[in-house]
């Protein structure tokens, strides 16, 4: 009964998608699997940072060497002297687990997008930039028209606009390659049997410095990104992003 | 319709409980492999066990990284210690000439044995980088007896699994697998720095494990234990590590 209920429901919605989604099914899935790991990354990511907000240049560092620069913050250990008076509870146990667990999680959805991007045609269609935007005036107008805000152009609901295009470039392959090289770099393990992932960088201790700032530069991304959704119109994109929203019937 | 939606549901139904039984499997082939580590419970516990697994075939022989001299970090920073307890301040005021460490669990000859025994064996010098989990780090020169050795000289038994290794200090002790266990790199460190291996720095014998975060590298070593099973130890987590919240696994 239940069945014949629920097969009945779903003929109209079937019939109303004949044409293709805005974003496919693969780049839904990966965008918010992508979204909570990211989130829980940074999260506990800060946790660790907490308990020494010191960043160091070159192999080693601790509190008896100087700094490169620190954070302005108190630390979750009393050993590292911060200038507040006190210290703030410890975290790190969970941190730890969740933060290569995301990271995990992280890679895997990253490994299937990019395959599939690849291999789907998704890359070149939809994120190289189109032949006739290929030219530092055609990325000089796109870019003013980002700083001053101007309204989207109707053709960005249906595709990517060409600094959307370079931006998703940079994190999809730069940053998260480089936040991914970054950290296996402070692994003792992992460089025990890759030793260039860290030696390339320069050491240990400025593989976690560019590992944070690597980090830094994906939350400005993040930000920007959603500021953007905001401007475009939040409800629609965010809904295209959820149910993949048909081209066909704008709102 | 109700027939082809049934259809599907039976291949869902089938595809998933051969995914289940996949992983299953997956898991038991892991187990004997030794690529599960003992706190794999829990929601972290997916997330562990692919990193232990995934090291630990990448890294079974793999050396960890050694500097030169020049690189040795000065002053090395020793990390705060409890303050040691009455037993070992008496240990400390005679030279620590009655400290022993004892080798049972599965071994042909169990040992009780003096500093001096432990010095007796060939000595390893090596100058590698420790670094805490919190993102510190110092580069020293450590030399001691590599705990292979120790092992051997026993009769370690071949169904051992996992070392145990505990501190005089009651509440710190923790376990490596045979991949760290018979490590050339996995020392019983007696010396540090061109001297005596300094209380503040664990001494007079601190196990030294390179490939894993400072926290393995357990202090003021007394007791070793070889297990084929880490039930017995604690709550069968592997070390006092995981009951205090952290991983049993410090390669990353």
């Amino acid at each position: 009964m239940a069945e014949t209920a629920w097969s009945v429901d779903r003929l109209p919605t079937v019939a109303a998608r004949t044409e293709a989604p805005r974003h496919t099914a693969l780049v839904r899935v990966t965008h918010w699997l992508t979204t909570v790991c990211f989130l829980a990354l940074l999260v506990s990511g800060l946790e660790i940072v907490v308990s020494h907000p010191r960043f160091y240049w070159g192999e080693s560092g601790n509190v008896l060497t100087p700094a490169l620069f620190s954070l302005p913050i108190p630390s979750s250990r009393a050993t590292v002297p911060t200038g507040y008076g006190y210290v703030l509870p410890d975290q790190n146990g969970w941190s730890r687990y969740l933060h290569f667990e995301a990271a995990w999680v992280l890679v895997l959805t990253g490994g299937l997008y990019v395959t599939w991007g690849v291999s789907s045609g998704h890359f070149r269609r939809n994120l190289l930039p189109a032949a006739s935007d290929r030219s530092m005036r055609a990325f000089s107008r796109a870019f003013v028209r980002h700083l001053r805000f101007a309204r989207p152009l109707a053709a960005d609901a249906w595709s990517y606009n060409l600094v959307q295009r370079l931006a998703y470039i940079l994190v999809i392959f730069v940053l998260f390659p480089l936040v991914i090289w970054t950290g296996l770099a402070m692994s003792p393990a992992f460089v025990s049997a890759v030793p260039s992932t860290v030696t390339s960088l320069g050491g240990r201790q400025s593989a976690r410095t560019l590992h944070f700032l690597v980090s830094m530069s994906l939350v400005a991304f993040l930000l920007v990104h959603v500021a953007m959704v905001w401007l475009a119109g939040f409800g629609t994109r965010v809904r295209a992003m959820i149910t993949g929203a048909p081209k066909t019937g704008p709102e | 319709m109700s027939t082809v939606s049934r259809r599907t549901m039976i291949r869902r139904g089938l595809a998933a409980a051969a995914g289940l039984s996949g992983l299953a499997v997956a898991e038991r082939i892991a187990d004997r492999f030794g690529l599960v580590p003992p706190d794999h419970g829990g929601i972290y516990g997916p997330g562990e066990t692919l990193t232990y697994a995934a090291q630990r075939l990448l890294t079974r022989y793999s050396l960890a990284r050694e500097f030169s001299r020049s690189q040795i970090s000065s002053p090395p920073f020793a990390n705060e210690i409890a303050p040691p307890s009455d037993h070992f301040k008496r240990l400390q005021a005679d030279g620590f000439k009655d400290w022993r460490l004892s080798v049972e669990g599965l071994v042909a000859q169990p040992a009780s044995l003096s500093l001096d025994d432990v010095k007796r064996f060939p000595a390893r010098r090596q100058i590698t980088e420790i670094a805490c989990e919190e993102g510190w780090s110092y580069v020293a020169e450590w030399v001691g007896t590599p705990l292979v050795d120790v092992l051997r000289a026993a009769g370690i038994m071949p169904q051992a699994r996992y070392v145990v290794y505990f501190s005089i200090e009651k509440a710190w002790w923790d376990s490596v697998d045979m991949a760290d266990a018979l490590h050339p790199q996995t020392l019983l460190a007696y010396a540090m720095n061109g001297g005596d291996l300094p209380v503040a720095f664990g001494g007079p014998l601190r196990l030294r494990v390179p490939r894993q975060l400072g926290y393995k590298s357990v202090k003021f070593i007394n007791r070793l234990a070889v297990t084929d099973s880490l039930q017995p130890f604690g709550k069968g987590l592997g070390s006092a590590a995981p009951e205090g919240g952290y991983a049993w696994y410090a390669g990353i």
